[in-house]
């Protein structure tokens, strides 16, 4: 396989011309001291090598032909930090209490904090919109073929990202407490009960007891707050760095170039 | 690099020439090491992962206690009509922990299952048995209706139409002889020959092989013995 040409260096990182009435080659008098440490992006190259591993991440070749499409992804990843942005916020003022403070909580939040009313909106409306976003990525991966091979592993996280965004908006959707969460939530876990053998007992650990009870509620904000975005966090660590590594596959309409005889490479564009 | 599997290798460390080998030993040092370092690991790892993980699901485990609470006296309660009242099912959480029974006293003209000293009143769960919806009795039709998806059950609680898979739940019922008033117990659930069943989450059918596929909870009170 032909080798890639190496990207081009970014501006800060490429080497500097010699200035005027520096040593011209002929040979220092003295040994000039080691050049280090001149700016705080050398500085920290110097000690972590990470150049190279964000021009390999941002600096990557991708296929001729590829479309708006192709952004569904990113969308959905910045759907994820709205998202976890909103809900940091909206945890320093939200009490998981259910004997009515979880209720007052929002509706604190909702009339009284500064801005408390947008960043609310947009946690709740940011989720509806990721779960979209995920289902239109999904479905762009799968009409262009872009999970057949070497790709299957990514496709296999993104549908695991897929059931954990949709156990978020389950989670989350108990969390303000009012009549249309306890109940919409009251038929999810009876729902979850109707699976037989394992059924019962799923439905036994989300409720924390038989009944809905008083830790149900801040089990529900624990995994919705901790457990589960842990987990995506990692899950979608991993999904980017196999995007990387595999790279994007081409649209499947793209025939290898004529020109190129015997040579299935697909050109290469820059970007 | 060497062919490793050309030849087997003695298990002894002596035959091997291992510097300070003695007889009969066939666990390496190397070995050792890398057991002991990867055990230790396994352990520490063991040492905060159980503990969390017991506690996350001890609730299932943790069995619950049978309570009686009064909701009136006997002359509350005809035989032809329910009377509504609010008990609590989980204190300490306000009105979430609350529900809502349905309570009359026995008719043997309608009430066939055999009688004993919990069903003197009928008392049935609020809860529809298709997805846990509240149930509302409606008295001209003198049937229970469900608001989300058409769930209807008559008179004694059985179901007449829609998605349910069984009959209402059902409280224990028995008169306090101390204080004269009608007391609710815990709920029970019951198939379709109104046998009773440890509770059971709505959605689930208990009739024949139903009760073997969702069996009962650890956590519940389980009926009484006969």
């Amino acid at each position: 396989m032909p080798k890639i040409p190496a990207p081009p260096l970014p501006k800060t990182l490429q080497p500097k011309p010699k200035k005027p009435g520096e040593s011209n080659g002929q040979g220092p008098t003295h040994p000039a001291p080691l050049e280090a440490g001149i700016s705080v992006v050398d500085w920290l190259d110097e000690r972590t090598s990470l150049s190279g591993g964000l021009r390999w991440l941002l600096w990557r070749k991708v296929p001729r032909g590829i479309n708006w499409a192709y952004t569904l992804g990113s969308a959905t990843l910045f759907a994820f930090l709205n998202q976890a942005v909103t809900g940091v916020f909206l945890a320093m003022y939200y009490r998981p209490d259910a004997s009515g403070g979880a209720y007052e909580s929002v509706r604190n939040i909702n009339d009284n904090v500064f801005l408390g009313q947008l960043v609310h909106a947009m946690h709740k409306w940011g989720a509806s919109v990721m779960i979209i976003l995920i289902f239109l990525h999904m479905g762009r991966v799968f009409f262009y073929g872009a999970y057949k091979y070497p790709r299957e592993l990514t496709w296999v996280i993104g549908v695991v990202l897929l059931i954990l965004t949709l156990a978020m908006g389950f989670t989350g959707y108990l969390l303000p407490f009012d009549q249309r969460s306890y109940w919409a939530s009251v038929v999810g876990i009876n729902i979850n009960a109707g699976g037989p053998f394992i059924g019962p007992f799923l439905s036994n650990f989300l409720l924390g007891g038989a009944d809905f009870g008083a830790t149900t509620l801040s089990r529900f904000y624990a995994i919705h707050m901790l457990l589960i975005p842990g987990a995506m966090a990692a899950l979608i660590g991993a999904h980017l760095y196999l995007v990387t590594k595999l790279g994007i596959s081409a649209p499947p309409w793209l025939k290898s170039h004529p020109e190129h005889d015997g040579d299935h490479e697909i050109d290469m564009a820059e970007v | 690099m060497p062919d490793r599997h050309r030849e087997t290798k003695s298990n002894y460390t002596l035959d091997r020439g291992m510097p300070g080998a003695f007889e009969g030993e066939t666990v390496t040092r190397r070995r050792l090491m890398n057991l002991a370092a990867n055990g230790a690991g396994v352990v520490a790892a063991a040492a905060f992962t159980l503990p969390a993980l017991g506690f996350a699901i001890a609730p299932i485990f943790k069995r619950e206690q049978w309570s009686w609470q009064a909701v009136g006296t006997p002359a509350d309660f005809t035989d032809s009509d329910y009377v509504t009242k609010v008990i609590t099912i989980t204190p300490g959480i306000g009105e979430a922990g609350n529900t809502i029974a349905y309570v009359r006293a026995r008719n043997p003209q309608i009430d066939t299952e055999p009688e004993d000293q919990y069903n003197h009143w009928v008392a049935l769960s609020d809860r529809c048995m298709h997805l846990g919806c509240p149930v509302r009795y409606v008295e001209a039709a003198q049937r229970f209706i469900c608001p989300c998806h058409g769930g209807v059950y008559d008179f004694r609680g059985m179901v007449a139409g829609g998605p349910p898979v069984r009959p209402l739940d059902r409280f224990f019922t028995r008169l306090n002889q101390d204080t004269g008033l009608v007391e609710l117990g815990p709920r029970y659930s019951v198939n379709d020959e109104l046998q009773r069943f440890a509770p059971r989450f709505p959605g689930e059918p208990i009739n024949g092989i139903g009760q073997y596929l969702y069996p009962a909870q650890f956590d519940t009170a389980s009926p009484p013995p006969k």
